[in-house]
């Protein structure tokens, strides 16, 4: 791989292990050399159509088989994919095809009527295609059918017009605060990150991996990206709905590999995973928001020839930390180290470098550390600023964590998520673990909400599995468990959380 | 009185797709074929048709073919209070 290019993955592995099946999606399997003609045939099209260099496709699709051949096409045609949830609404579609000038749309009926809108009125927009699943349905005009582009063009792969300074993809993240931004990576962080991640979780080529989680959102893309850069099988699904589903999924499809997120491991630790065969499977990873650590503990009980690994990251560095899995018996709430070929270390706000024990700003140094954010100079700024080496990026994360003395990290908050009560610095996550540790609990979320005598009195909202727990349950456990000034002055129960699209409680619109 | 599908449509209506205009698809839609419903919200309306129905509802119910559309969620309500479809 002397290019050092994205779509490599998929290049070298149909070369190496043409039938190979390398991707089992809604009831199809297709093999590697099948994914690589459609992918090349499409990059052609979009070639014919005008696409240029460096310029953007949106992929605004479920999780399917045109999504990954889609992903794989613009990058082949020297373009940068940009995939957008397709839970997404059309105001902010909208915004997305505007704020990155993508050339090239593609998406499937039941979005036409957006589809078609933006087609017309987005200045920059040069093919749009329709994935379509009724042939009788009208296609709207200036949209071309999936199906009839790819048959009318060579599967032969194109000459490659990049290299891996080049951008490969834009992901847009959601912040707390205004509109979403576009985290660009260029080909050799990505290539970077995946070649760490696989060394860690020791991936192989008979690996199978499942992918219940969006593409859109980095860490399902991610395993789409390694599974073809090891060479393995990826089972693609449209979601974690059905989790009774998923885990038959993973028994017939003698599945290995198992990426979640806190709120489906919290739906299969309440399920009877009993009459499910799920002994194929080599290793767990976590990642998006810590697991409570009743939840470890109870995943390895549960799925005991797992390995499971803890982990943490943000998409403007990809994956940043991971435990390994042997030490997660001695700290069961560490997200561990630095993933490998990177390093991370703590600053205080005055930027000195902290000692063991002492809790600051996580800053990560590596080639995974991404190009910034896409026309956003000022928020690039701020985020990733000058390292030790003139014109090299460090990431400040924003996120406060502690180090023990090994060296392990320990997330303690988001810088302005921190609760500051009685002028005492709260961490919600400290107070949910013990909400998560009292039987009945679900799911719990705590905030800070204005007090005139405390500054922030600590509000928790707590959804509760019919245990019927009071207000003064929660409280009187709490209680036993925390320094009182941590403990909730308010809990709410409710009936969900709100989540967002990756699967990450939703505090922003908590009051 | 609503009926199941109505109760449903307004539902998903108010709470999951913040429509001002109802429900705007047909009752035999795919849910997550068309994004109508993501992971997050089969899970809502587990706890929704669960509380408003007054019917216990097990893992191994949770499945496209008993949730998947406003008719195949409907139906199965109906044949667990025991109504016919």
């Amino acid at each position: 791989m002397a290019r050092g290019l994205v779509q490599d993955f998929l290049e070298s592995s149909a070369d190496r292990l043409p039938d190979k099946e390398a991707l089992v999606c809604a009831g199809r399997r297709l093999s590697y050399a099948q994914i690589e003609r459609q992918a090349n045939q499409l990059a052609n099209a979009l070639r014919a159509r005008g696409l240029q260099r460096g310029e953007r496709v949106v992929l605004y699709l479920p999780n399917s088989v045109e999504l990954v051949v889609g992903i794989f096409a613009a990058l082949k045609a020297g373009g940068v994919f940009v995939v957008v949830n397709p839970g997404v609404g059309p105001e902010k579609l909208a915004y997305i095809v505007d704020n990155c000038q993508a050339s090239g749309l593609i998406s499937w009926s039941a979005r036409a009527e957006a589809i078609a809108a933006l087609a017309s009125q987005s200045p920059h927009v040069k093919t749009a295609v329709l994935v379509q699943s009724d042939k009788a349905r009208a296609l709207p005009g200036g949209v071309l059918d999936w199906e009839s582009l790819l048959a009318g063009e060579s599967d032969a792969r194109p000459a490659p017009v990049n290299i891996d300074l080049d951008l490969a993809c834009l992901i847009y993240t959601s912040g707390s605060t205004g509109d979403p931004k576009g985290v660009m990576s260029d080909h050799s962080n990505v290539v970077f990150a995946v070649n760490s991640i696989t060394t860690y979780l020791e991936n192989r080529e008979d690996d199978v991996v499942m992918d219940v989680l969006p593409l859109s959102f980095d860490y399902g893309l991610y395993q789409l990206l390694m599974v073809f850069r090891f060479g393995g099988r990826l089972v693609l699904e449209q979601g974690f709905a059905y989790p009774a589903e998923i885990m038959k999924r993973v028994a017939e499809e003698r599945v290995t590999g198992f990426p979640g997120v806190p709120t489906l491991y919290s739906m299969l630790l309440s399920m009877d995973l009993s009459h499910f065969d799920l002994s194929s499977l080599r290793y767990l990873t976590n990642t998006a928001a810590a697991l409570p650590t009743d939840h470890i503990l109870r995943l390895r009980d549960e799925f005991p020839n797992a390995r499971l690994f803890s982990m943490y990251g943000l998409t403007e560095t990809k994956r940043t930390l991971y435990l390994p899995p042997e030490e997660l018996q001695r700290r069961p709430d560490s997200v561990g180290i630095a993933i490998p070929g990177t390093e991370v270390w703590l600053e205080a706000e005055d930027g000195r470098r902290l000692p063991m024990g002492e809790t600051g700003e996580l800053v990560v140094r590596g080639r995974h550390v991404m190009r910034g954010y896409w026309g956003d100079a000022q928020a690039s700024a701020a985020r990733f600023r000058a390292g030790p080496i003139p014109g090299e990026r460090l990431c400040y994360t924003g996120d406060l964590f502690r180090m023990d003395a090994e060296g392990f990290l320990y997330f303690v908050a988001r810088r302005d998520d921190i609760i500051k009560s009685r002028g005492e610095k709260v961490s919600p996550r400290e107070v949910e673990n013990v909400l998560y540790r009292l039987p009945g609990v679900q799911a719990a979320a705590v905030i800070g909400v204005p007090h005139p005598v405390l500054g922030q009195a600590i509000k928790a909202f707590v959804v509760q599995n019919g245990a019927g727990l009071t207000e003064a349950d929660v409280i009187r456990h709490c209680r036993t468990q925390l320094e009182d000034f941590m403990v909730p002055r308010v809990v709410e129960f409710c009936e969900a959380l709100p989540m967002t699209t990756s699967g990450k409680i939703k505090k922003t619109g908590l009051r | 009185m609503q009926t199941v599908e109505e109760t449903l449509r307004n539902y998903i209506a108010e709470n999951i797709l913040f429509s001002d205009r109802g429900y705007p698809y047909a009752d035999e839609t795919s849910f997550l074929e068309n994004g109508v419903v993501d992971s997050m919200s089969v899970m809502d309306l587990v706890l929704f048709a669960e509380k408003q129905f007054s019917v216990p509802i097990g893992d191994h119910e949770i499945v496209p073919a008993n949730f998947d559309s406003i008719r195949n969620l409907a139906n199965f309500i109906r044949a667990k209070l025991g109504q016919p479809a």
